[in-house]
């Protein structure tokens, strides 16, 4: 998989976030083996550490589990990964209504913008 | 019991004190970097837990014991500069390290040396500046030690050798074992790092989790090292 990581947060929170993507965008689908921790942490380019304790922090989420001999599995219960799929939403929007804040706008202001905008950009996304 | 720890280590060379009073402790399963400008202590530091100079005051154990014939059972040390003798081919230096080590994992040394298309035949003396520090990390990775010292592994390599070196590292050492690297070039490694240690002058003047740092700081290990060792 992709791993986008910055250099100024910690390593560990981004992993975490990177794993999620991947699971709620189906690159890994309930039920797939995920690859050993060595190999994650290798093509990731992180601490193997950083990596099983990002692994576990999913496991105690549930969006992971392990099995002793055969290693860590995606969950089966789509609704966990649909839980997943909205609290990242909610952080996007969060984090978006944040930025319009700053830039002074309000409620209806942005619902508005995002009415007239959305045509636009949605075309935009599929183009890419 | 810490894998590596300083007591109230001091080492002068003459009058000038190249590490002074270091207390440090490394706990097994770390991967470590011990970073710092030039001249501020880390090769002292390396030399000494590898008895290659003794302590003027303190002392440096490696799991619980002086440096000696069986602390270079259990480390694995890189140093900075060539030692390995230049007549040799890869296939000759892995008979002489297989002679010397007992943990050596020839095979696994087999299996680098065949991947980066290195030519065991081929002689040390022959091999570029690239080459030859692949080669003398292979080795040195592929001893089952307990404890890596990597003195400035990447210092003279392209990016490509470096990113191959780095998953080198991380690709061979057992989640039981700590690896200490001493370097200046720290946006290179210090994702793959668990803990930071600053080191100037002789003193430590930082002992941290990446993480931590980046948390505190907002800022990435290079970033800070940056700000703290201004010029």
């Amino acid at each position: 998989m992709e791993w986008q990581l910055n250099t100024n947060a910690p390593i560990y929170s981004q992993l975490i976030y990177n794993l999620k993507l991947a699971i709620v965008a189906g690159q890994y689908s309930p039920g797939d083996r995920m690859p050993s921790v060595r190999d994650m942490a290798m093509e990731a380019g992180v601490n193997p550490n950083t990596m099983q304790r990002a692994l576990q922090e999913l496991e105690r989420d549930g969006l992971v589990f392990s099995q002793r001999t055969s290693g860590r599995f995606v969950t089966e219960e789509k609704s966990m990964i649909e839980d997943a799929k909205r609290s990242l939403a909610e952080e996007q929007i969060r984090s978006f209504l944040g930025s319009m804040s700053r830039l002074g706008y309000g409620k209806k202001e942005i619902i508005a913008l995002l009415e007239s905008g959305t045509e636009e950009a949605m075309t935009t996304n599929a183009n890419i | 019991m810490p894998i590596f720890e300083c007591r109230n280590l001091t080492k002068s060379y003459g009058s000038a004190p190249a590490l002074s009073n270091v207390n440090l402790a490394v706990e097994s399963g770390r991967i470590v970097g011990l970073l710092g400008p030039n001249g501020s202590g880390k090769t002292t530091m390396i030399k000494l837990a590898n008895g290659l100079l003794t302590p003027t005051a303190g002392e440096v154990l490696i799991d619980g014991m002086a440096p000696g014939i069986e602390t270079k059972k259990i480390v694995s040390y890189l140093p900075e500069r060539t030692y390995i003798p230049l007549w040799m081919n890869a296939e000759q230096l892995m008979d002489f390290f297989g002679d010397f080590y007992a943990d050596f994992r020839r095979e696994r040394a087999e299996e680098m040396i065949a991947h980066l298309g290195i030519d065991p035949k081929q002689r040390v003396k022959e091999m570029s500046k690239g080459t030859r520090e692949k080669v003398q990390l292979i080795l040195v990775m592929s001893r089952a030690a307990k404890l890596y010292m990597l003195d400035e592994p990447i210092g003279g390599v392209d990016p490509a050798t470096r990113d191959y070196i780095i998953s080198t590292i991380i690709g061979n050492y057992d989640q039981q074992a700590s690896v200490i690297i001493s370097t200046h070039l720290i946006a290179d490694v210090e994702s793959v790092l668990d803990d930071v240690i600053f080191i100037n002058r002789g003193e430590i003047i930082l002992q941290s989790t990446v993480d931590e740092v980046r948390e505190k700081n907002g800022k990435s290990v290079d970033a800070l090292f940056r700000e703290v060792f201004k010029c």
